[in-house]
């Protein structure tokens, strides 16, 4: 089942005296793709969980289109849209065990869809195969550890075969190895059943890993969607370039000046038809190349060998943050006690951005994967669009 | 060597120091404990002596602390003389009545309080707390007033309907529904459950420690209620049992048989402890209930 948002608006009235109102989600377009795996991703305070909750009908859109496939479920009520729902605790019922609770929602079933009993167990027994908790039916919530209350929680969401599934920042209760483990169970199960799904998280590593395309939000609006590598390799600004990524990528003032990057007085890459201009310069850990004489000179502080490959942590003025971190192969050496450490930036690895807007700006060979939606297609209601834009400026420089 | 048995001596005196320090707390704190339970039991204890002496023995100025002759008979006789049966029914029917009533109404009203988004909520709910404020004794003239212009008086519904509503139980209990995470009904709202039904599913279920210790006290209330009663409901039919335990015994001479009303009051109070020793396990119950991570 495919889902689609159109213009999706929710804005909260005001806690404050002065009337201002809240805009969480600010006009969201978006198809997503029949049997895939969504993650909205982004800070907290983005507004993902509250379009988590108008795609389920918790939370009633302010204004905008919400479909199921060809159907309409703006207005309908969220036990007949057919979702089931995941909560980041969980959500079971106490006092009733594993069965209960995964039989519950069944029970609420009326008319022609209500089962017999046995129809209903039947049922109960297959999910909680599915997800591997067939043996803990008699258990209460209390009884059991958290990766298998998240298990029981998606057994009940999934038990009424719904057309989508939703994730509430499902991985955040349990700990780093558990996560890693449920990670892919979602992804198994997801794939198993094929049922449309869309999780929130906050956690850009949780978000790539598993889904198939990713949503990436900040303050109520979208800023980009894609395939978690397109999104990766090709951020449309810097905020995107720095939410994504561990370690995250390394920002630099610096300029474009006669068709060249500097980084200070370093010239680290070409700048072929762009103008002369101020401009924020991000690099991927790992673009940098390490060579003597190379074009880029860091200060170094410290190299951390990790096995596999060798962190190396410089400092430079330019930086926006106090260290650099580059990630090289452990094959190239570094000698012990030296000052300086150049490098040379692989092309791809290289973005730059306006340094008003932070909308990136593409160099030769680098072609955008997503174009962002342009300010003269948000039409729609003009009062409130031309306050939320200004906004949106604002905070975009505050960045 | 000289040094590590000085040590090990050390270990020893003050490992048996500490024994009879933990001894010695123990019997204080229990000789506490013994002191306390019989100051406690004490009237109980009183109360069943008493009622199985006969009138002379009661007399004596040298109260004796165990009946001479072990009179059962009193019970008996208090079952007859006052009409026990009658009064048990009466009483009973009121407490049941209004318990399950008061408890329909304060689960309802918890409910709404603590869930449902209505316009002037809070308003509401602070106007209930204020009316805490005021002394029940002030409710028993006003409450007079108006169940004499319905003429309720001596009718099983004057008994019952004014205190169908308790601010404190609702008060009580909607702070137990507030303890329970939102999300349950959230994911109730997704299964397609209905709030009465999610009232009824999860709420009441999980908050049932609660609602027995409402239930005890309501009874309890019922069955100890005395002024009003007496003020509103005197005849025979609807009489309750604390009025007619004060009046049965008196004799047209004045004179008390006191052993007799004594068993009545034991007879009385029974079905209290009864239900305090089935609820109890219930109460301490809930002490323990958690099943939500996050």
């Amino acid at each position: 089942m495919k889902v689609v948002l159109e213009n999706l608006t929710k804005i909260f009235p005001s806690r404050n005296k002065d009337g201002s109102e809240v805009v969480a989600v600010n006009n969201f377009t978006f198809e997503i793709p029949d049997g895939k795996l969504i993650g909205l991703l982004g800070p907290s305070g983005c507004g993902k969980s509250t379009t988590l909750y108008m795609i389920c009908g918790l939370q009633a859109a302010t204004s905008g289109k919400i479909y199921f496939g060809d159907d309409d479920v703006t207005n309908l009520e969220p036990e007949s849209r057919g979702v089931g729902l995941v909560f980041q605790n969980y959500a079971l019922y106490p006092h009733m065990t594993v069965k209960q609770n995964i039989l519950f929602p069944l029970q609420n079933l009326k008319g022609e869809d209500k089962l017999s009993k046995d129809e209903m167990l039947e049922r109960a027994y297959n999910v909680a195969k599915l997800v591997q908790i067939d043996e803990l039916m008699n258990r209460k919530p209390s009884e059991l550890s958290g990766g298998q209350q998240q298990r029981v929680a998606i057994a009940r969401a999934l038990v009424k075969m719904p057309r989508v599934l939703l994730l509430d920042e499902p991985l955040s209760n349990l700990d780093a190895r558990l996560r890693l483990q449920t990670r892919e169970e979602i992804k198994r199960i997801q794939k198993s059943t094929g049922i449309t799904t869309v999780f929130v998280t906050h956690d850009q590593e949780e978000a790539m890993s598993i889904s198939d395309m990713i949503v990436v939000m900040k303050k109520g609006i979208i800023q980009q969607i894609g395939k978690p590598q397109d999104v990766y390799d090709s951020p449309v600004n810097l905020f995107v370039a720095k939410f994504l990524g561990t370690p995250p990528i390394n920002v630099f003032n610096g300029r474009v000046e006669n068709g060249a990057i500097y980084i200070g007085e370093d010239k680290v890459a070409s700048a072929n038809g762009i103008e002369n201009q101020e401009v924020i310069i991000g690099i991927r850990p790992e673009g940098f190349i390490l060579k003597e004489n190379g074009a880029l000179k860091l200060k170094l502080a410290n190299v951390e060998v990790m096995g596999r490959d060798v962190s190396v942590v410089s400092t430079k003025e330019e930086s926006a943050n106090p260290i650099i971190r580059s990630i090289i192969d452990a094959d190239n050496k570094i000698e012990e006690g030296k000052e300086e450490v150049t490098f040379d930036i692989k092309p791809n690895k290289i973005f730059i951005f306006n340094k008003e807007t932070e909308e990136r700006i593409y160099l030769e060979g680098q072609t955008p994967t997503y174009v962002p939606q342009k300010e003269e297609e948000k039409v729609e209601e003009p009062a409130l669009e031309t306050v939320e834009e200004t906004e949106a400026v604002e905070e975009n420089t505050e960045e | 060597m000289a040094n590590v048995t000085m040590i090990e001596k050390n270990m020893e005196q003050v490992t048996r120091k500490q024994a009879v320090v933990r001894v010695l707390v123990k019997i204080l704190v229990y000789a506490f404990l013994i002191i306390m339970a019989l100051i406690i039991l004490f009237p109980f204890y009183w109360m069943i002596n008493s009622s199985l002496k006969s009138l002379e023995e009661y007399k004596e100025t040298i109260p004796t602390l165990f009946p001479k002759h072990v009179l059962f008979r009193n019970y008996a006789e208090a079952f007859d003389t006052a009409s026990l049966g009658s009064l048990f029914i009466n009483t009973l029917y009121v407490g049941l009545v209004s318990t399950v009533l008061s408890l329909i109404v304060t689960v309802l009203s918890a409910f709404a309080f603590a869930r449902l988004e209505f316009k002037g909520k809070n308003i509401l709910f602070a106007g209930l707390l204020a009316t805490m404020m005021i002394p029940g004794e002030l409710f028993t003239i006003t409450n007079y007033a108006t169940v004499s212009i319905f003429k309720w008086q001596n009718t099983f519904l004057v008994l019952i309907v004014p205190f169908l509503v308790s601010v404190f139980y609702i008060y009580l209990l909607r702070q137990n529904f507030l303890q329970i995470p939102n999300e349950l009904y959230l994911a109730a709202k997704v299964d397609g459950t209905s709030d009465l039904k999610y009232l009824w599913k999860v709420m009441i279920p999980l908050s049932l420690p609660t609602l027995i210790s409402i239930t005890i006290l309501k009874m309890m209330g019922a069955w100890n209620s005395y002024v009003w009663p007496r003020l509103v409901a005197n005849d025979a039919n609807h009489k309750l049992i604390t009025n007619g335990l004060r009046n049965a015994f008196s004799t047209t001479t004045g004179d008390v048989n006191y052993p007799v009303q004594m068993a009545a009051v034991a007879i009385v109070s029974a079905p209290l402890f009864l239900v305090f020793i089935f609820l109890r396990k219930y109460i301490m119950k809930g002490v323990s209930r958690s099943g939500i991570k996050g």
